[in-house]
């Protein structure tokens, strides 16, 4: 059906017209699996936030947008791999308030919130992997 | 989630206001919001739901409708904020309740309480500024006519100074019926403070042990200000004796043992800092002036001059507590 239609989409983030970019093409695809508006918005915004935080303080890396079936249901996956500095503290990065410290992972609680799956991975040195998944319902 | 109905409702509301623009309406969208948000209703769900109502009332200009995916992009934003505090607000509550838990077990840790004795009161006001107190107080009654009691101060308020007065307690409790001279006590819990806390943390404490036979006290001070003793005889107060350093600071102090008799009518008070470092209007207490209440409060009980001390001071400090409050007095009947 309609996800056979997409494929996925892999967005290099080195700059700012990149994150643009990459919202582009996050509310496209939203849009073709009949996501309402608001869901539009919000998987725009998840992708911003991910992008940004690429961005900002790894410098550069990358964004997959992928249609996903499972069990019969369709949804949206987005993965930012960067190979950053990481994050230190996932927990705390994950924690509300922690953002406007204006230290690492910057709209990570919001983004969560807003998507059906979230996982992350970062080691320090290395680099953090973010993967979000959110369903049609 | 949107719930069923709610976007006929919301347009029937749009075009009643829009034909008269009354202020009832204006009303009837003030309650309809209320309910909204117990239905949880992010604020970018709104802007959706008020581009489709708009729908229905006309023909929407195009540039209007694009507004709308603006709009919505920014509202997303308040729509995290609006998540989050629910999320907070939860965690608030949880927090609440964990710190009413301690705070009874905080409570457990004081004496129900107070033993009595023939020929001395024993007085007493202890009071929290916040729900959990940094100040510590026992009085535990021994054989032979004795009682042993501590006031102590521990800096640091809150979770952390209701762990260190339990440990301190247990440290107490657990020397059993033997029962060490006040210096040897300070210098047990100066090890045990010292080891078991970090390094910032330290307890002012008073200790000592009351003899009603001899209507001695026979104590030791760590750090703690020394508290006052009445002499009948000379109608006046005096400031008691002792220093030493507060526990935990160093890891073998020691502490010096000093004694007071006590004749009839002469009492002896015991304070935290809470008593006596308190502002009034601009300017912070004096000791003279402490004193010159105290000496109003002579020649009632025990407990009527704690409780007399405490109100007066409460009401000139505008009745607010920005500490932690505790008063023990003995006298000699």
């Amino acid at each position: 059906m309609i996800v056979a239609d997409l494929y996925p989409e892999t967005i290099k983030i080195e700059t700012e017209a990149d994150i643009v970019a990459a919202r582009q093409v996050g509310r496209n695809m939203s849009r073709q699996l009949g996501f309402d508006t608001i869901m539009q918005s919000r998987m725009a915004t998840s992708i911003s936030e991910l992008a940004r935080n690429i961005f900002l303080y790894a410098g550069k890396g990358t964004i997959t947008i992928s249609p996903v079936e499972r069990e019969g249901a369709i949804g949206l996956q987005v993965t930012a791999v960067d190979h950053g500095p990481g994050i230190p503290d996932i927990r705390k990065a994950l924690e509300d308030g922690f953002t406007t410290s204006g230290a690492l992972g910057a709209g990570l609680p919001g983004v969560r919130r807003m998507m059906d799956e979230f996982d992350i991975q970062s080691t320090l040195g290395e680099g953090t992997r973010v993967m979000i998944v959110k369903w049609h319902s | 989630m949107m719930p069923r109905g709610i976007e006929e409702e919301y347009i029937r509301l749009l075009r009643d206001y829009l034909t008269g623009q009354g202020e009832d309406k204006l009303y009837d969208a003030q309650q309809l919001g209320k309910w909204m948000l117990q239905q949880d209703i992010s604020p970018e769900e709104m802007i959706d739901l008020h581009g489709r109502a708009l729908e229905h009332l006309g023909d929407v200009p195009e540039f209007v409708r694009a507004s709308f995916s603006v709009l919505t992009e920014v509202m997303i934003e308040y729509g995290n904020e609006h998540r989050a505090v629910t999320t907070l607000r939860s965690k608030h509550k949880q927090l609440q309740s964990e710190m009413a838990v301690a705070s009874a077990m905080q409570k457990s840790l004081l004496p129900r309480e107070l033993p009595v004795f023939p020929g001395v009161e024993i007085g007493l006001v202890s009071v929290a500024a916040k729900q959990i107190s940094g100040d510590f107080y026992d009085i535990v009654a021994h054989d032979n006519g004795r009682f042993c009691l501590t006031i102590a101060d521990i800096t640091g308020k809150g979770i952390s100074a209701a762990m260190c007065m339990s440990m301190l307690k247990y440290a107490m409790e657990s020397l059993g019926e033997m029962l060490p001279g006040p210096g040897e006590m300070l210098r047990h819990l100066n090890r045990v403070v010292e080891r078991n806390t970090d390094p910032s943390m330290f307890v002012t404490m008073v200790y000592g042990c009351y003899d009603t036979n001899r209507h001695s006290f026979r104590y030791a001070v760590a750090g703690h200000e020394p508290g006052f003793v009445y002499r009948a005889r000379d109608g006046r107060f005096y400031d008691m004796e002792g220093q030493g350093r507060a526990l935990g600071i160093c890891n073998d102090c020691s502490y010096v043992e000093r004694e007071v008799r006590l004749e009839v009518g002469d009492v002896l008070m015991l304070l935290t800092d809470g008593v006596t470092e308190r502002k009034i209007d601009r300017d912070y207490l004096q000791r003279d002036e402490l004193v010159a209440y105290l000496e109003a409060e002579v020649g009632a009980s025990a407990q009527a001059m704690a409780d007399g001390l405490y109100s007066k001071l409460l009401a000139l400090s505008r009745f607010e507590l920005s500490d932690d409050y505790t008063m023990i007095v003995l006298r000699r009947t």
